[in-house]
Protein backbone atom coordinates (compact mmCIF):
# COMPACT_ATOMS: atom_id res chain seq x y z
CA UNK A 1 0.00 0.00 0.00
CA UNK A 2 2.41 2.52 0.89
CA UNK A 3 4.46 1.60 -2.00
CA UNK A 4 1.52 2.00 -4.57
CA UNK A 5 0.56 5.61 -2.86
CA UNK A 6 4.74 6.75 -3.43
CA UNK A 7 4.36 5.19 -7.36
CA UNK A 8 0.88 7.01 -7.76
CA UNK A 9 2.79 9.43 -9.98
CA UNK A 10 5.63 7.57 -11.60
CA UNK A 11 5.57 6.75 -15.61
CA UNK A 12 6.92 4.43 -17.30
CA UNK A 13 10.07 5.99 -19.58
CA UNK A 14 8.25 8.00 -22.58
CA UNK A 15 10.41 6.80 -24.94
CA UNK A 16 10.16 3.12 -23.22
CA UNK A 17 6.06 3.86 -24.34
CA UNK A 18 6.71 5.40 -27.11
CA UNK A 19 8.87 2.13 -28.03
CA UNK A 20 5.99 -0.04 -27.43
CA UNK A 21 3.08 1.56 -28.38
CA UNK A 22 5.10 2.06 -32.43
CA UNK A 23 5.47 -2.35 -31.88
CA UNK A 24 1.45 -2.54 -31.03
CA UNK A 25 0.61 -0.21 -34.34
CA UNK A 26 3.25 -2.07 -36.17
CA UNK A 27 1.43 -5.73 -35.08
CA UNK A 28 -1.78 -4.16 -35.39
CA UNK A 29 -1.24 -3.58 -39.13
CA UNK A 30 0.58 -6.82 -39.47
CA UNK A 31 -2.58 -8.64 -38.24
CA UNK A 32 -5.63 -6.80 -39.49
CA UNK A 33 -4.06 -4.69 -42.52
CA UNK A 34 -5.49 -1.18 -40.67
CA UNK A 35 -4.01 0.95 -37.70
CA UNK A 36 -5.65 1.82 -34.43
CA UNK A 37 -8.47 4.31 -33.31
CA UNK A 38 -10.55 5.84 -30.53
CA UNK A 39 -13.10 8.17 -31.71
CA UNK A 40 -14.78 5.40 -33.91
CA UNK A 41 -16.18 3.49 -30.90
CA UNK A 42 -17.72 6.93 -29.49
CA UNK A 43 -19.07 7.62 -32.90
CA UNK A 44 -20.74 4.18 -33.15
CA UNK A 45 -22.03 4.62 -29.30
CA UNK A 46 -23.82 7.56 -30.72
CA UNK A 47 -25.19 6.56 -33.91
CA UNK A 48 -26.48 3.34 -31.83
CA UNK A 49 -28.13 5.54 -29.45
CA UNK A 50 -29.71 7.82 -31.88
CA UNK A 51 -30.63 4.31 -34.00
CA UNK A 52 -32.88 3.13 -30.74
CA UNK A 53 -34.34 6.53 -29.63
CA UNK A 54 -35.19 7.86 -33.15
CA UNK A 55 -34.71 4.63 -35.66
CA UNK A 56 -36.72 6.67 -38.87
CA UNK A 57 -34.49 9.57 -37.84
CA UNK A 58 -31.48 7.89 -38.19
CA UNK A 59 -32.63 5.96 -41.53
CA UNK A 60 -33.19 9.50 -43.26
CA UNK A 61 -30.25 11.37 -41.59
CA UNK A 62 -27.48 11.46 -44.60
CA UNK A 63 -24.63 10.75 -41.71
CA UNK A 64 -26.14 7.68 -39.52
CA UNK A 65 -27.81 5.73 -42.27
CA UNK A 66 -23.92 5.34 -43.30
CA UNK A 67 -23.78 3.02 -40.48
CA UNK A 68 -27.42 1.72 -39.54
CA UNK A 69 -29.16 -0.75 -41.74
CA UNK A 70 -30.83 -3.98 -42.35
CA UNK A 71 -27.49 -6.49 -41.44
CA UNK A 72 -25.08 -3.68 -40.32
CA UNK A 73 -25.10 -3.36 -36.49
CA UNK A 74 -23.49 -0.10 -35.11
CA UNK A 75 -21.93 -1.55 -32.23
CA UNK A 76 -20.47 -4.47 -33.93
CA UNK A 77 -17.73 -3.21 -35.10
CA UNK A 78 -13.24 -3.88 -34.50
CA UNK A 79 -13.17 0.36 -33.31
CA UNK A 80 -15.98 -0.97 -30.50
CA UNK A 81 -13.77 -3.89 -29.23
CA UNK A 82 -10.31 -2.34 -28.85
CA UNK A 83 -12.20 0.44 -27.25
CA UNK A 84 -13.38 -2.09 -24.63
CA UNK A 85 -9.93 -3.49 -24.59
CA UNK A 86 -8.50 0.25 -24.10
CA UNK A 87 -11.16 0.06 -20.85
CA UNK A 88 -9.90 -2.96 -19.34
CA UNK A 89 -5.90 -2.12 -20.31
CA UNK A 90 -6.06 1.43 -18.74
CA UNK A 91 -7.90 -0.17 -15.67
CA UNK A 92 -4.91 -3.02 -15.49
CA UNK A 93 -2.50 -0.34 -15.60
CA UNK A 94 -4.20 1.97 -13.11
CA UNK A 95 -4.72 -0.70 -11.02
CA UNK A 96 -1.51 -2.11 -10.49
CA UNK A 97 -0.43 1.39 -10.06
CA UNK A 98 -2.58 2.49 -7.25
CA UNK A 99 -4.14 5.48 -9.62
CA UNK A 100 -7.69 4.21 -9.60
CA UNK A 101 -10.22 6.59 -7.66
CA UNK A 102 -13.14 8.83 -8.15
CA UNK A 103 -11.57 12.74 -8.73
CA UNK A 104 -11.44 15.55 -10.98
CA UNK A 105 -7.85 15.81 -11.46
CA UNK A 106 -7.25 20.00 -12.21
CA UNK A 107 -4.85 23.02 -11.75
CA UNK A 108 -4.88 23.80 -7.68
CA UNK A 109 -5.59 27.70 -9.28
CA UNK A 110 -8.96 26.56 -10.54
CA UNK A 111 -11.99 24.92 -9.42
CA UNK A 112 -13.48 21.63 -10.27
CA UNK A 113 -16.23 23.06 -11.72
CA UNK A 114 -14.23 24.88 -14.12
CA UNK A 115 -12.25 22.03 -15.08
CA UNK A 116 -15.67 20.03 -15.68
CA UNK A 117 -16.90 23.02 -18.02
CA UNK A 118 -13.75 23.34 -19.97
CA UNK A 119 -13.75 19.23 -20.54
CA UNK A 120 -17.28 19.42 -21.54
CA UNK A 121 -16.28 22.12 -24.38
CA UNK A 122 -13.06 20.59 -25.48
CA UNK A 123 -14.98 17.10 -25.91
CA UNK A 124 -17.23 18.84 -27.83
CA UNK A 125 -15.00 20.41 -30.25
CA UNK A 126 -12.74 17.52 -30.29
CA UNK A 127 -15.58 14.78 -31.46
CA UNK A 128 -16.74 17.49 -34.05
CA UNK A 129 -13.48 17.86 -35.74
CA UNK A 130 -12.64 14.01 -35.45
CA UNK A 131 -16.01 13.40 -37.58
CA UNK A 132 -13.90 16.21 -40.64
CA UNK A 133 -11.11 14.68 -40.49
CA UNK A 134 -12.65 11.19 -40.08
CA UNK A 135 -10.53 10.13 -37.19
CA UNK A 136 -8.66 11.70 -34.62
CA UNK A 137 -4.92 11.43 -32.83
CA UNK A 138 -5.09 7.95 -33.16
CA UNK A 139 -6.71 7.00 -35.94
CA UNK A 140 -5.76 9.50 -38.32
CA UNK A 141 -2.84 11.17 -37.40
CA UNK A 142 -0.44 7.92 -35.85
CA UNK A 143 -2.31 5.24 -37.58
CA UNK A 144 -1.85 7.42 -40.55
CA UNK A 145 1.61 8.45 -40.35
CA UNK A 146 3.25 4.59 -40.00
CA UNK A 147 1.73 4.15 -43.56
CA UNK A 148 3.00 7.89 -44.76
CA UNK A 149 -0.83 9.11 -45.35
CA UNK A 150 -0.77 12.36 -46.44
CA UNK A 151 -3.59 13.27 -44.43
CA UNK A 152 -2.57 11.69 -41.58
CA UNK A 153 0.82 14.54 -41.54
CA UNK A 154 -1.41 16.82 -41.94
CA UNK A 155 -4.36 15.97 -39.28
CA UNK A 156 -1.10 15.78 -36.94
CA UNK A 157 0.31 19.14 -37.91
CA UNK A 158 -2.98 20.52 -37.58
CA UNK A 159 -3.84 19.51 -34.52
CA UNK A 160 -0.72 20.34 -33.15
CA UNK A 161 0.03 24.12 -34.62
CA UNK A 162 -3.68 24.83 -33.63
CA UNK A 163 -2.85 23.63 -29.55
CA UNK A 164 0.21 25.68 -29.09
CA UNK A 165 -2.20 28.21 -31.47
CA UNK A 166 -4.75 28.08 -29.07
CA UNK A 167 -2.62 27.48 -25.55
CA UNK A 168 -2.18 31.31 -24.33
CA UNK A 169 -6.29 31.59 -24.13
CA UNK A 170 -5.89 28.63 -21.95
CA UNK A 171 -2.92 29.27 -19.71
CA UNK A 172 -4.99 29.54 -16.88
CA UNK A 173 -6.27 26.35 -16.60
CA UNK A 174 -3.30 24.28 -17.00
CA UNK A 175 0.27 26.71 -15.66
CA UNK B 1 2.49 -12.88 -45.90
CA UNK B 2 1.14 -9.62 -43.99
CA UNK B 3 -1.43 -8.55 -43.38
CA UNK B 4 -2.73 -11.69 -41.89
CA UNK B 5 -6.98 -11.34 -41.42
CA UNK B 6 -6.83 -9.79 -44.68
CA UNK B 7 -4.93 -12.26 -46.58
CA UNK B 8 -6.70 -15.35 -44.96
CA UNK B 9 -4.08 -16.46 -42.55
CA UNK B 10 -5.86 -16.16 -39.78
CA UNK B 11 -9.85 -16.50 -40.09
CA UNK B 12 -11.71 -13.30 -39.75
CA UNK B 13 -13.65 -14.67 -37.03
CA UNK B 14 -10.69 -14.15 -34.79
CA UNK B 15 -11.38 -9.93 -35.58
CA UNK B 16 -13.42 -9.22 -32.20
CA UNK B 17 -11.06 -11.11 -30.05
CA UNK B 18 -7.93 -9.79 -31.41
CA UNK B 19 -9.36 -6.06 -31.63
CA UNK B 20 -10.26 -6.78 -27.60
CA UNK B 21 -6.52 -7.96 -27.27
CA UNK B 22 -5.05 -5.15 -28.86
CA UNK B 23 -6.78 -2.75 -27.05
CA UNK B 24 -6.00 -4.25 -24.02
CA UNK B 25 -2.39 -3.24 -24.78
CA UNK B 26 -3.00 -0.04 -26.12
CA UNK B 27 -4.97 1.17 -22.91
CA UNK B 28 -2.11 -0.54 -20.77
CA UNK B 29 0.57 1.16 -23.02
CA UNK B 30 -0.90 4.83 -22.59
CA UNK B 31 -1.82 4.14 -18.95
CA UNK B 32 1.57 3.56 -17.77
CA UNK B 33 2.82 6.79 -20.04
CA UNK B 34 1.46 8.75 -17.84
CA UNK B 35 -1.71 9.34 -20.83
CA UNK B 36 -4.38 9.44 -18.52
CA UNK B 37 -3.81 12.44 -17.01
CA UNK B 38 -4.87 15.81 -18.59
CA UNK B 39 -2.53 17.92 -16.75
CA UNK B 40 0.43 15.74 -18.11
CA UNK B 41 -0.68 15.33 -21.65
CA UNK B 42 -1.55 19.49 -21.82
CA UNK B 43 2.45 19.79 -20.54
CA UNK B 44 3.82 19.53 -24.57
CA UNK B 45 1.64 22.96 -25.17
CA UNK B 46 2.85 25.02 -22.43
CA UNK B 47 6.52 23.20 -22.02
CA UNK B 48 7.17 21.67 -18.56
CA UNK B 49 6.44 18.37 -19.53
CA UNK B 50 7.10 16.60 -23.02
CA UNK B 51 5.84 13.45 -22.65
CA UNK B 52 2.94 13.40 -25.63
CA UNK B 53 6.18 14.72 -27.82
CA UNK B 54 8.44 12.07 -27.02
CA UNK B 55 5.50 9.04 -26.62
CA UNK B 56 3.62 10.10 -29.72
CA UNK B 57 6.84 10.36 -32.44
CA UNK B 58 8.69 7.56 -30.97
CA UNK B 59 5.38 5.55 -31.87
CA UNK B 60 4.99 6.57 -35.14
CA UNK B 61 8.45 6.36 -36.02
CA UNK B 62 8.97 2.57 -34.65
CA UNK B 63 5.49 2.03 -36.72
CA UNK B 64 7.00 3.57 -39.47
CA UNK B 65 10.56 2.18 -39.82
CA UNK B 66 9.28 -1.24 -38.84
CA UNK B 67 6.91 -0.95 -41.77
CA UNK B 68 9.58 -0.08 -44.26
CA UNK B 69 11.92 -2.66 -42.75
CA UNK B 70 9.30 -5.57 -42.71
CA UNK B 71 7.99 -4.34 -46.66
CA UNK B 72 11.87 -4.91 -47.53
CA UNK B 73 12.13 -8.19 -45.99
CA UNK B 74 9.03 -9.29 -47.75
CA UNK B 75 6.61 -9.63 -44.57
CA UNK B 76 4.47 -7.22 -45.60
CA UNK B 77 3.53 -5.40 -48.98
CA UNK B 78 2.76 -1.68 -47.75
CA UNK B 79 0.65 -1.01 -50.72
CA UNK B 80 -2.12 -4.02 -49.18
CA UNK B 81 -2.24 -1.27 -46.04
CA UNK B 82 -5.33 0.77 -45.38
CA UNK B 83 -3.96 4.11 -46.13
CA UNK B 84 -6.13 6.85 -44.41
CA UNK B 85 -7.57 8.87 -46.58
CA UNK B 86 -6.89 12.67 -47.61
CA UNK B 87 -9.75 15.18 -47.92
CA UNK B 88 -6.97 18.36 -47.75
CA UNK B 89 -9.37 20.68 -46.21
CA UNK B 90 -11.30 18.26 -44.10
CA UNK B 91 -7.54 17.24 -42.11
CA UNK B 92 -7.01 20.97 -42.04
CA UNK B 93 -10.01 22.01 -40.42
CA UNK B 94 -10.76 19.48 -38.44
CA UNK B 95 -7.61 19.26 -37.12
CA UNK B 96 -7.70 22.79 -35.87
CA UNK B 97 -10.52 21.94 -34.14
CA UNK B 98 -9.34 19.03 -32.52
CA UNK B 99 -6.11 20.85 -31.31
CA UNK B 100 -8.55 23.79 -29.93
CA UNK B 101 -10.55 20.73 -28.08
CA UNK B 102 -7.35 19.05 -26.90
CA UNK B 103 -5.49 22.02 -25.38
CA UNK B 104 -9.02 23.21 -23.39
CA UNK B 105 -9.81 19.77 -22.54
CA UNK B 106 -6.72 18.14 -21.90
CA UNK B 107 -7.26 14.80 -23.37
CA UNK B 108 -7.46 13.18 -27.10
CA UNK B 109 -10.23 10.54 -27.31
CA UNK B 110 -7.97 7.80 -26.63
CA UNK B 111 -6.30 9.42 -23.74
CA UNK B 112 -10.14 10.08 -22.18
CA UNK B 113 -10.93 6.28 -22.52
CA UNK B 114 -7.99 5.89 -20.02
CA UNK B 115 -8.80 8.45 -17.73
CA UNK B 116 -12.14 6.68 -17.83
CA UNK B 117 -10.96 3.50 -16.92
CA UNK B 118 -9.28 5.18 -13.59
CA UNK B 119 -12.12 6.92 -12.62
CA UNK B 120 -11.35 10.37 -13.79
CA UNK B 121 -14.72 12.44 -13.57
CA UNK B 122 -13.07 15.26 -16.08
CA UNK B 123 -12.65 12.63 -18.47
CA UNK B 124 -15.81 10.81 -18.14
CA UNK B 125 -16.95 14.82 -18.64
CA UNK B 126 -15.11 14.98 -21.86
CA UNK B 127 -16.31 11.86 -23.49
CA UNK B 128 -19.86 13.15 -23.05
CA UNK B 129 -18.98 16.05 -24.93
CA UNK B 130 -16.98 13.80 -28.21
CA UNK B 131 -20.45 12.17 -28.12
CA UNK B 132 -22.32 15.46 -28.31
CA UNK B 133 -19.93 16.53 -30.70
CA UNK B 134 -20.54 13.82 -33.03
CA UNK B 135 -24.22 14.26 -32.37
CA UNK B 136 -24.03 17.64 -33.75
CA UNK B 137 -22.10 17.04 -36.61
CA UNK B 138 -24.27 14.37 -37.63
CA UNK B 139 -27.26 16.71 -37.22
CA UNK B 140 -25.72 19.45 -38.76
CA UNK B 141 -24.46 16.77 -41.66
CA UNK B 142 -25.90 18.97 -44.65
CA UNK B 143 -23.98 22.12 -43.33
CA UNK B 144 -20.41 20.05 -42.60
CA UNK B 145 -20.64 17.68 -46.05
CA UNK B 146 -18.73 20.02 -48.49
CA UNK B 147 -16.30 20.16 -46.25
CA UNK B 148 -16.65 16.25 -45.42
CA UNK B 149 -16.34 14.88 -48.80
CA UNK B 150 -14.84 17.87 -50.56
CA UNK B 151 -11.22 18.70 -51.92
CA UNK B 152 -10.59 14.74 -51.58
CA UNK B 153 -7.16 13.89 -52.81
CA UNK B 154 -7.42 9.91 -52.85
CA UNK B 155 -5.74 7.43 -50.57
CA UNK B 156 -2.59 9.12 -51.16
CA UNK B 157 1.01 8.87 -49.32
CA UNK B 158 3.54 12.03 -48.98
CA UNK B 159 5.41 9.83 -51.85
CA UNK B 160 2.75 10.47 -54.18
CA UNK B 161 1.94 14.41 -53.08
CA UNK B 162 5.91 15.45 -52.33
CA UNK B 163 7.29 13.03 -54.97
CA UNK B 164 10.05 11.90 -52.17
CA UNK B 165 11.87 8.50 -51.91
CA UNK B 166 9.83 7.05 -48.45
CA UNK B 167 13.56 6.15 -47.19
CA UNK B 168 15.17 9.41 -47.36
CA UNK B 169 11.58 11.26 -45.69
CA UNK B 170 11.75 8.43 -43.19
CA UNK B 171 15.24 9.13 -42.20
CA UNK B 172 14.64 12.99 -42.14
CA UNK B 173 11.93 12.62 -40.64
CA UNK B 174 13.74 10.61 -37.62
CA UNK B 175 16.60 13.34 -37.67
CA UNK B 176 13.84 16.28 -36.76
CA UNK B 177 12.29 13.95 -34.31
CA UNK B 178 15.78 13.34 -32.47
CA UNK B 179 16.63 17.25 -32.59
CA UNK B 180 13.17 17.85 -31.79
CA UNK B 181 13.55 15.29 -28.70
CA UNK B 182 16.88 17.32 -27.69
CA UNK B 183 15.25 20.68 -27.57
CA UNK B 184 12.01 19.61 -25.64
CA UNK B 185 14.25 18.51 -22.67
CA UNK B 186 16.23 22.14 -22.88
CA UNK B 187 12.83 23.48 -22.88
CA UNK B 188 11.83 22.01 -19.62
CA UNK B 189 14.76 22.50 -17.47
CA UNK B 190 14.12 26.32 -18.10
CA UNK B 191 10.55 26.45 -17.42
CA UNK B 192 9.37 26.27 -13.76
CA UNK B 193 8.79 22.46 -12.77
CA UNK B 194 4.70 22.02 -12.03
CA UNK B 195 3.67 19.63 -9.87
CA UNK B 196 0.52 17.30 -10.34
Amino acid sequence: MKNNQKNRHVYWNPYFGGFLLGILILFTFYITGRGLGASGAMKSSVVAIVDVVAPTHAENNAYYSKFVGKDKSPMNTWLVFEALGVLIGAFLSGGLTGRISWRVQHSPKITSKRRLVFALGGGILFGLGAQIARGCTSGAALSGMAVLSTGGFITMLAIFGSGFAFAYFFRKNWI
Amino acid sequence: MGPLIPNGVIPADWDSIIAILIGIVFGFVLESSGFSSSRKLAGIFYGYDFAVLKVFFTAALVSLIGMYYMDYLGYVDVSQMYVHPTYLWGAIIGGIIMGAGFVAGGFCPGTSLCAVAIGKIDAIVYVVGIMIGVFIFSELFFLFQPLYEGSYLGNITVEDSLGVNPYWFIFTITIIAIISFAVSDIIRKRNKKIFY
